[in-house]
C-alpha cells in the first residue's frame, strides 16, 4: 500500500506557547514552524504574543522581535533587510514571500509562518536549497563569447538589453519554485521556474553565442515540459518577475525553431 | 576541546567571504590554476555587494573625454588626502580594464544610444582635476551591485570554484606572525573544519552593524577584522565610519547617489535646495562626508522636515517618469515598500545613515596585509580586500562607485599575487594543537554562555552607544564617553546566555559570535576617533575643525586585545606608483 499519511516522524506537534509579558494591549497571536534537528522530537508549531506597539510594518520585524525579546532560539535566515538579497524567503500566511517586505498588517488574524514548502527543513524556517542551487548551476549561467578585445566592450543595443529586464533581477530566493506543485513532485528532475527564468535570461542575451545549445539543453520532458501553467510562480515573485512567461518564451522558441 | 569533530583540508588558498571582492579573486585563482576554497556565512548571490545600487566607477570615457588621472584626483580629494596615492593610482588606472572584463563576464549594463557602457554623474566626481562633473560611473540600472554579485557568482561556478557554504569562520590559524589558514564552524552539520593554506584571503566586509541605523545588512559584522584582532595584528583608520546622506528616514533602507546623479535634488522644511549654500559648485553632489554633514548642520538648525523635524526630503518627481523608470527602479520599489512614497509625486524622507567602513585590515596595493614593527612589513600568508581592507584608497572618505570597482580591481590583485607567491604542489605546515584549542575554547564558552543577558540586548546596548557618541559630529566630550561606556557591552559579555546549546544552525551562537566580532570593532572605532584630534572627511571633530596635515596626515593604527587597545600611526604614502601621474599635494577641500 501507498503511505498517503505524512511519517510518524513529521507529524506537527503543539509546542510552547510565549505569553506576553510586556502588559501591551495590542497583542497578535504568531504562530512558528519549529524543528530542531538535534533534538530527535518532532516539528512543532510555536506560539507568541508579540506587542505590535513597538513593532516595525514587516513579518520580518515580527521575527526579528521574537528573537531579540522572546526566544533567541528561533532560527531563520535574514541579510539586507529590504528584499535584494533572498535569504528570508518564506511562507507566511499560506503564501510565500520575503518576511522583510511583507507588511504583517496584510494578514488577518493569527500570523502563521512557515518554511518554503516541500524542501527538506534544515532547522525552523531554513529549508535546504542546495537541489535549486546545483540546477542553477547546470544552465551554466554565464555569458559564452568568443570576443576577447580586453579594450572594449560587445556593444548591446538598448533594445537588446531591455529584454533583460525582468530576468536580471531575480534574487533566488526560491519564492517561485517551491510554490510550483510541479516542481513539488518532480523537484530533482524539473528545473522549476527560478532555474528556467535564469536560463531564460542568458538565452536571450544578444551577447550570447550559445542560445541554441542553451535551448537543446533545456528542451527536455523533465527539465523544462514539467510546467503544466499553474501561474503559481508568478504569483508568488516578491519582485514581480513574470517566470510563467519566461517559461512560456522558452517553449515558443523552441516550437518556432 | 576534544569534543568537537575536527575536519582537515588542505588548499593553496583560502578566501574568506563570498561577495565582489571574494567571487572576483576566487575567479583569478581558479584561472592561476590554484586550488581554491571559498568559504562564506551566507550562500555567495546573499552577501551585501547585491545591495549596491548607482554603479561602478572607471574612466571609460563613453560619456564624454575622461581620463584615470582625473579620477585619481577625484579620489584623493574625495580622501581628504588621507588615501595612499600609489594605491589610489592603481585603482584608477587599473578600473577600466576591470569594468569591460566584467562586461565579457555577462554584467547586464544599462547602455548609451550607441550600445556602450551608460555611465551617470555621481558625487565629487569631475573632469580636468576637479572642474565640472563628468560621467564615470556605469551602470545597471540602480542594481548595479546585484548585477555583479549575480554574474561574479556564474563565473565562479564556470571556473568550478569550490564552495563551503554557509560555514562561520571563527579565526586565523598562525604560527610565527604568518597566517596558516583558518578555523570554521559548518552551520548545516555542527562540524568544525581546519583549512590549511599557503594564503588566506579575508574578504568579509564592513562592520556597519555596530551602529543603531545602518544600510548595512544584518551579517555585516566584520568577521575577519575581528579575526585579524584577536591574531593580534592591527586595523586601520577605523574612526572613518561613511554617513550615507541618503538612507530612508526610519528604516535606514539605501536611497542611491545615483538619484542625485540623475538630476534629483536635497530639500529643507522651507523648500531650500540647501546644498547650494555648502557646496556652490558641486551642490547635491558634492562627496558624501559634505553632504551629510550639510543635512545634519540643516536638522540642527531646525530647519529639517517631519513631526520631529529630524530628517529632509530627497525630491525626484520633476524628472521624467521614464527615466524614473529606466535608470531608478529599484529605488522606486524601496520607497514604496519603506517609506510609502511614490517617487514620481512625492519626495523621499531621508536622513544621514551609516554606510560604509573605509577602515580596516591594512594592506599594499597588492592586498598583502601589512602590519607596523618599526617599519612597514608584510604578514605572511595573509591577504585582505574589498571593505574588509584598507588599502588605503579611500582614506577619510569614500566617494561613491568607488567601492564596487575597488572590489573588483584589489580582487584580482589578491588573485595575481597570491600566483606569484604560491606554487602549485607546495608543502603545508603542521599547525601547533593550541592555537585550534584557543579558538575552540573561544567557540565553547560563548555557546556554553549560562548567564542573564542576551545578545540581542549587549548588540542593542553597543549600537546606541556607538550612534549617541560617534556620530556625524563628534567632540572630546562625547568621544569619552563613549570610550567609556563602549566597553561595559564588552565586560557584559561575561554574563552573556545563549539558549539555543546545539550545533546546527544554531543561530543563537552564531549572533553571539558576530557580537564578539563587532564590540571589539566598536572599541577600536570610538578609541581611534577619539585620538585623531582633527577634522579630516568622515571625521568632523566640533572642537578640531580643521584638518590638521602636520600632525596627522597618517594612518591611525589600532591593536585590540580583549577591551585594551594600543594606537599608533603609520605616514600616508607621499608618493605614486609609477611616473605616468604626479603626485597631488595637500589642498584644501572644497566642493
Amino acid at each position: 500500500m501507498v503511505q498517503i499519511n505524512l511519517p510518524q516522524n513529521s507529524k506537527v506537534e503543539k509546542g510552547t506557547y510565549y505569553k506576553d509579558t510586556t502588559g501591551s494591549k495590542n497583542i497578535r497571536k504568531v504562530n512558528v514552524y519549529r524543528w530542531d534537528p538535534s533534538s530527535g522530537k518532532n516539528p512543532r508549531i510555536d506560539t507568541y504574543e508579540v506587542d505590535m506597539d513597538n513593532c516595525p510594518s514587516k513579518v520580518l520585524d515580527v521575527l526579528n522581535k521574537i528573537k531579540n525579546e522572546i526566544d533567541p532560539s528561533l532560527a531563520y535566515r535574514r541579510s539586507c533587510a529590504h528584499g535584494v538579497c533572498g535569504s528570508c524567503a518564506m511562507n507566511m500566511d499560506g503564501k510565500n514571500g520575503l518576511a522583510c517586505t511583507k507588511p504583517h498588517s496584510e494578514i488577518k488574524g493569527d500570523i502563521n509562518v512557515y518554511p518554503l514548502p516541500h524542501l527538506k527543513v534544515l532547522k525552523d524556517l531554513i529549508g535546504d536549497l542546495s537541489t535549486l542551487y546545483k540546477q542553477y548551476e547546470s544552465v551554466e549561467p554565464w555569458l559564452k563569447t568568443s570576443k576577447t578585445n580586453e579594450n572594449k566592450e560587445n556593444l548591446q543595443s538598448k533594445e537588446d538589453r531591455k529584454k533583460l529586464n525582468g530576468l536580471y533581477e531575480c534574487i533566488m530566493c526560491a519564492c517561485c519554485s517551491t510554490s510550483c506543485p510541479s516542481y513539488w513532485w518532480n523537484g530533482d528532475k524539473y528545473l522549476g521556474p527560478a532555474v528556467l527564468l535564469q536560463a531564460y535570461r542568458w538565452i536571450v542575451d544578444s551577447r550570447d553565442e550559445d542560445r541554441k545549445e542553451r535551448l537543446k539543453k533545456v528542451a527536455d520532458e523533465l527539465k523544462l515540459y514539467r510546467c503544466h501553467t499553474i501561474m503559481n510562480c508568478t504569483n508568488a515573485c516578491p519582485k514581480g518577475l513574470n517566470p510563467a512567461k519566461a517559461i512560456a518564451s522558452i517553449k515558443k522558441m523552441l516550437a518556432t525553431s | 576541546m576534544n569534543s568537537y569533530k575536527i575536519i582537515d583540508h588542505e588548499y593553496d588558498v583560502v578566501v574568506l567571504g563570498a561577495g565582489g571582492s571574494g567571487l572576483r579573486a576566487a575567479v583569478g585563482l581558479s584561472e592561476a590554476g590554484l586550488k581554491t576554497a571559498c568559504i562564506s556565512k551566507v550562500f555567495p548571490t546573499r552577501s551585501h555587494t547585491s545591495a549596491a545600487q548607482g554603479g561602478i566607477s572607471a574612466a571609460l570615457g563613453n560619456m564624454g573625454e575622461d581620463d584615470w588621472r582625473w579620477h585619481m584626483y577625484d579620489t584623493v580629494k574625495g580622501s581628504d588626502w588621507l588615501g595612499d596615492q600609489d594605491c589610489i593610482e592603481y585603482l584608477c588606472k587599473e578600473a577600466p580594464k576591470a569594468v569591460l572584463e566584467l562586461e565579457k563576464y555577462g554584467v547586464p549594463f544599462s547602455r548609451t544610444e550607441d550600445g556602450k557602457i551608460y555611465q551617470r554623474s555621481f558625487g565629487g566626481m569631475t573632469k580636468n582635476y576637479g572642474n565640472e562633473t563628468v560621467q564615470r560611473t556605469c551602470a545597471a540600472a540602480d542594481r548595479t551591485g546585484h548585477a555583479i554579485l549575480h554574474t561574479l557568482y556564474g563565473q565562479a561556478l564556470k571556473h568550478n570554484t569550490e564552495f563551503f557554504i554557509e560555514y562561520f569562520a571563527l579565526d586565523l590559524l598562525m604560527k610565527n606572525g604568518q597566517c596558516k589558514g583558518i578555523l570554521a564552524w559548518n552551520l548545516n552539520d555542527g562540524t568544525i573544519h581546519r583549512f590549511r593554506a599557503h594564503i588566506t584571503i579575508i574578504a568579509t566586509g564592513g562592520y556597519g552593524k555596530i551602529y543603531y541605523s545602518a544600510t548595512s545588512a544584518h551579517t555585516c559584522t566584520g568577521d575577519g577584522n575581528a579575526m585579524v584582532l584577536r591574531a593580534g595584528l592591527p586595523l586601520q583608520d577605523m574612526e572613518f565610519v561613511q554617513f550615507h546622506p541618503t538612507g530612508i528616514y526610519g528604516h535606514g533602507t539605501l536611497i542611491s547617489e545615483g538619484v542625485r546623479g540623475e538630476g534629483g535634488y536635497l530639500l529643507n522644511s522651507k523648500g531650500e535646495r540647501f546644498m547650494e549654500r555648502y557646496a556652490p559648485k558641486a551642490k547635491d553632489l558634492a562627496s558624501r562626508d559634505v553632504v551629510s554633514r550639510s543635512i545634519a548642520i540643516e536638522i540642527n538648525e531646525g530647519r529639517g522636515v517631519g513631526k520631529e523635524k529630524d530628517h529632509v526630503h530627497l525630491r525626484l518627481d520633476h524628472l521624467d517618469p521614464k527615466v524614473i523608470e529606466e535608470r531608478l527602479p529599484g529605488i522606486s520599489e524601496s520607497s514604496k515598500l519603506f517609506a510609502n512614497v511614490d517617487v514620481t509625486k512625492e519626495p523621499i524622507p531621508v536622513v544621514p545613515t551609516v554606510h560604509y567602513n573605509m577602515g580596516g585590515i591594512p594592506t599594499n596595493y597588492k592586498a598583502e596585509v601589512i602590519t607596523m614593527n618599526g617599519s612597514e612589513q608584510t604578514v605572511p600568508g595573509l591577504m585582505a580586500i574589498g571593505e574588509a581592507a584598507c588599502v588605503s584608497v579611500h582614506g577619510a572618505n569614500r566617494l561613491g562607485s568607488n567601492s564596487l570597482i575597488d572590489l573588483v580591481v584589489f580582487g584580482k590583485a589578491a588573485a595575481k599575487r597570491a600566483a606569484e607567491i604560491v606554487k602549485p604542489g607546495m608543502l603545508h605546515e603542521e599547525i601547533s594543537k593550541s592555537e585550534t584549542d584557543k579558538s575552540l575554547q573561544r567557540f565553547d564558552s560563548l555557546r556554553n554562555g549560562n548567564g542573564n543577558i542576551n545578545t540581542a540586548d549587549l548588540r542593542l546596548s553597543m549600537q546606541k552607544v556607538m550612534q549617541s557618541k560617534c556620530a556625524v559630529f563628534r567632540t572630546e566630550k562625547t568621544l569619552k564617553e563613549g570610550t567609556k561606556e563602549i566597553r561595559k557591552p564588552f565586560e557584559e559579555m561575561e554574563s552573556i546566555a545563549v539558549k539555543d546549546k546545539s550545533l546546527i544552525f544554531n543561530t543563537d551562537l552564531v549572533e553571539t559570535l558576530e557580537f564578539d566580532n563587532l564590540i571589539r570593532q566598536a572599541i577600536t572605532t570610538m578609541d581611534s576617533a577619539y585620538h585623531r584630534k582633527e577634522s579630516r572627511g568622515a571625521h568632523a571633530r566640533e572642537d578640531f575643525p580643521k584638518r590638521d596635515d602636520k600632525k596627522f596626515m597618517q594612518h591611525t593604527l589600532s591593536w585590540c586585545n580583549g577591551s585594551k587597545t594600543k594606537i599608533d600611526y603609520r605616514p600616508v604614502h607621499r608618493t605614486t606608483l609609477t611616473n605616468d601621474v604626479q603626485y597631488f599635494p595637500p589642498k584644501e577641500r572644497v566642493y
